[in-house]
C-alpha cells in the first residue's frame, strides 16, 4: 500500500512489520519520530513488543547528526563514520523507501546465525528523516515470509545455564575479535542472499555493498554515500549530455567494506573523487581513508580526491557537485572542504 | 520539476500545507511524484518557518532546498520582501494572505475565509487559493489527501476551506 512517509516513519513502519519482541529506545533529534510512531503502534496493539529504555540492540537506526561542539542537531556523518570500528554492520539509506526496506533486511542479516552481528542503518538527519515521499509500505504477510521468526541459543534457560556477557582476557580475547570480523566478512554472501529474497517477495531489486551509476565507461567518478547521491547522478546526467564521460558510485554499505566491489568498478577510471559529511581531524575523510586503501590493495594508481561537506548540515548544492567533477578531471588538493579555499 | 516554497510561522501549518500538497500529487498517477519537507531545525512558535515541495513527473533525485520556485505561498503577509521576487522562476508567482492588492503578488483573503469558516489557521485555505492559481493540482486530489492525512474531525471544515478558496481566487 502506498502511503506519504518521512524517512522516519518509514522505518518505523518497517521495524513493524519486522515484529521485533523488544523495542529499546531513546529519543533523541532527529529520529524523535520514529520513537514517537513506535510508542503508538505499542500503544495501539498494532506493535506487539516490550517498549524499554535501555541500550542492547541488534537491529539499530542512526539518524545521522552532527557532534559537538559546536553544538548542532543537523545531518553529517561524523557520528556513524567514528564507530566503524565497533564491530556493527554499517549501510546508508539513500531514500524513505531504501529506509523501509533496510528495515527488514537488517534483522534478517543481523539474525542469521553466521554472521550474529548488530545492524546499523544510517539515514542522513533531517534531509532523509524529516523529508515525506511515497512508499510502498509491504503487507504483513509478505514481511512474515520474508522473515522468520528469531531464533537464539542465547537467552536465559534454567535448564540449561550458560554464563553471558562475561570477561575474556589475553588468553581468549583475540578469539572473539577474529570471530567479529570474520562474521562481518561472512556477512557479505547474507547481504546477497537477503537481497535475492526481497527482490522475489516485493519486487525491489537492491545490489548489495555499492550501487553504481554509468560507471562501466566514466573516465571519472564521484564515489559517495546517502542522499547525496541523488543529486550527484542529475548532474552526473547533465555533465554525459556534455559530452563528459561521468559516472556516481553509492557506497550501501560502509562495514562490511566494499574492498573489492569499489576497485572493480573505478578501475578504468582516470580519476575519483569522494564526497562525504566527515573529517578524521589531521588526517582525512574516513571514507576516502577506506577508498584509497581499496585502491592501493588492487594496485590500482588512480588519483583521488576527497571533497568535504555537508558538515553540521551545510547545504551541498548543484554547483558544488559540478565543482566536485570539475576539479576531479583537472586535479586539485588531496583533501578540499567545499566553502572553504584551504590554506597550504 | 514544479517547486513550491511555503512561507509561514511556526504554528501556522506550512509544511502541513507543503506535505498535503505532495501527498495529493504523488497520488495522482504512477508517474507522479513529488517531495516534501520543512526547513530544518528546532520549531518555535511564531518563528518564521519554510517548507518545500516538489512536484515532477519521474523520481525526485534533489533533496536541496529549493532555489528557484515556481510558487511562493504567504501564509503571513509579514513575512513578503521585495527580495523574494530573485527566488521566483521566470514566470512564477507569489501568492499572499493579504487584503491588500499589490503587483508584486497574488493576493488572497485568507484570514477572512478561515474564520469565517471556524478555522484557526489559514494553512488549508492558502493551499486551496494554490490550487486555483496553478492547477499544480485539482481541489478532489487535495481532497482525498485530506481524508488519509488529517484527524477525521477536521477534515470536512478543511477540505470546504480547499474548496472554496479555489473558487474565490478564481473568480
Amino acid at each position: 500500500m502506498k502511503q506519504y512517509l518521512s524517512g522516519d516513519e518509514a522505518f518505523a513502519a518497517g521495524i513493524r512489520l519486522a515484529r521485533p519482541e523488544v523495542v529499546s529506545a531513546y529519543p533523541i533529534t532527529p529520529q524523535t519520530i520514529v520513537v514517537e510512531r513506535l510508542s503508538d503502534m505499542v500503544e495501539d496493539g498494532s506493535l506487539d513488543a516490550e517498549f524499554i529504555h535501555v541500550e542492547s540492540e541488534h537491529v539499530m537506526m542512526n539518524a545521522n547528526r552532527s557532534t559537538a561542539l559546536p553544538w548542532n542537531i543537523y545531518g553529517d556523518q561524523r557520528d556513524s563514520l567514528a564507530l566503524l570500528d565497533t564491530g556493527w554492520i554499517q549501510a546508508y539509506a539513500e531514500n524513505a523507501q531504501e529506509a523501509l526496506d533496510l528495515a527488514l533486511m537488517s534483522y534478517y542479516i543481523a539474525e542469521k546465525k553466521d554472521v550474529s552481528t548488530p545492524f546499523m542503518v544510517n539515514l542522513d538527519g533531517f534531509i532523509l528523516t524529516h523529508t515525506y515521499e511515497e512508499v510502498d509500505v509491504p503487507e504483513q504477510a509478505d514481511a512474515d515470509r520474508f522473515l522468520p521468526k528469531y531464533e537464539t541459543e542465547n537467552c536465559f534457560d534454567f535448564e540449561h545455564p550458560k554464563n553471558m556477557a562475561f570477561s575474556a582476557g589475553p588468553d581468549t580475547n583475540y578469539i572473539f575479535k577474529y570471530k567479529e570480523h570474520a562474521a562481518l566478512l561472512r556477512a557479505v554472501p547474507v547481504i546477497a542472499e537477503a537481497e535475492e529474497k526481497f527482490a522475489l517477495i516485493f519486487g525491489r531489486k537492491y545490489t548489495g555493498l555499492i550501487d553504481t551509476y554509468n560507471t562501466e565507461d566514466a573516465d571519472y567518478i564521484l564515489i559517495t554515500l546517502g542522499t547525496i547521491a541523488g543529486l550527484s547522478r542529475e548532474i552526473a546526467d547533465k555533465l554525459r549530455a556534455e559530452g563528459k564521460k561521468v559516472g556516481v558510485l553509492r557506497i550501501r554499505y560502509m562495514r562490511p567494506f566494499p574492498t573489492v566491489e569499489i576497485a572493480e568498478a573505478v578501475k578504468n577510471a582516470k580519476a575519483v573523487a569522494v564526497l562525504e559529511k566527515d573529517i578524521s581531524f589531521g588526517a582525512a575523510g574516513t571514507v576516502y581513508t577506506n577508498v584509497t586503501s581499496a585502491l592501493q590493495q588492487a594496485g590500482l594508481n588512480i588519483p583521488a580526491y576527497n571533497f568535504i561537506g555537508g558538515l553540521g548540515g551545510r547545504n551541498i548544492s548543484h554547483a558544488d557537485i559540478t565543482d566536485i567533477f570539475e576539479k576531479t578531471e583537472h586535479g586539485t588538493e588531496r583533501v578540499n572542504f567545499i566553502g572553504i579555499e584551504v590554506q597550504k | 520539476m514544479k517547486e513550491i516554497l511555503w512561507l509561514g510561522r511556526g504554528g501556522q501549518g506550512a509544511f502541513t500545507a507543503a506535505k498535503l500538497l505532495g501527498a495529493a500529487y504523488a497520488a495522482k498517477s504512477e508517474d507522479s511524484y513529488s517531495l516534501a519537507f520543512p526547513s530544518f531545525g528546532p520549531e518555535r512558535r511564531g518563528a518564521p518557518v519554510r517548507a518545500f515541495t516538489k512536484l515532477d513527473a519521474k523520481p525526485i533525485l534533489d533533496r536541496s532546498e529549493t532555489e528557484l520556485a515556481d510558487y511562493i505561498v504567504i501564509l503571513d503577509e509579514t513575512l513578503f520582501s521585495t527580495g523574494l521576487s530573485k527566488l521566483l522562476k521566470p514566470g512564477g508567482k507569489i501568492i499572499v494572505n493579504t487584503k491588500s492588492d499589490k503587483p508584486e503578488w497574488v493576493a488572497f483573503d485568507g484570514d477572512t475565509l478561515a474564520k469565517n469558516l471556524r478555522l484557526p489557521v489559514v494553512n488549508t485555505v492558502m493551499l486551496g487559493a494554490l490550487s486555483g492559481v496553478s492547477d499544480v493540482v485539482s481541489v478532489s486530489d487535495l481532497e482525498t489527501a485530506i481524508d488519509g492525512y488529517l484527524s477525521p474531525k477536521i477534515r470536512e471544515k478543511n477540505k470546504q476551506a480547499v474548496a472554496q478558496a479555489a473558487e474565490e481566487v478564481r473568480s
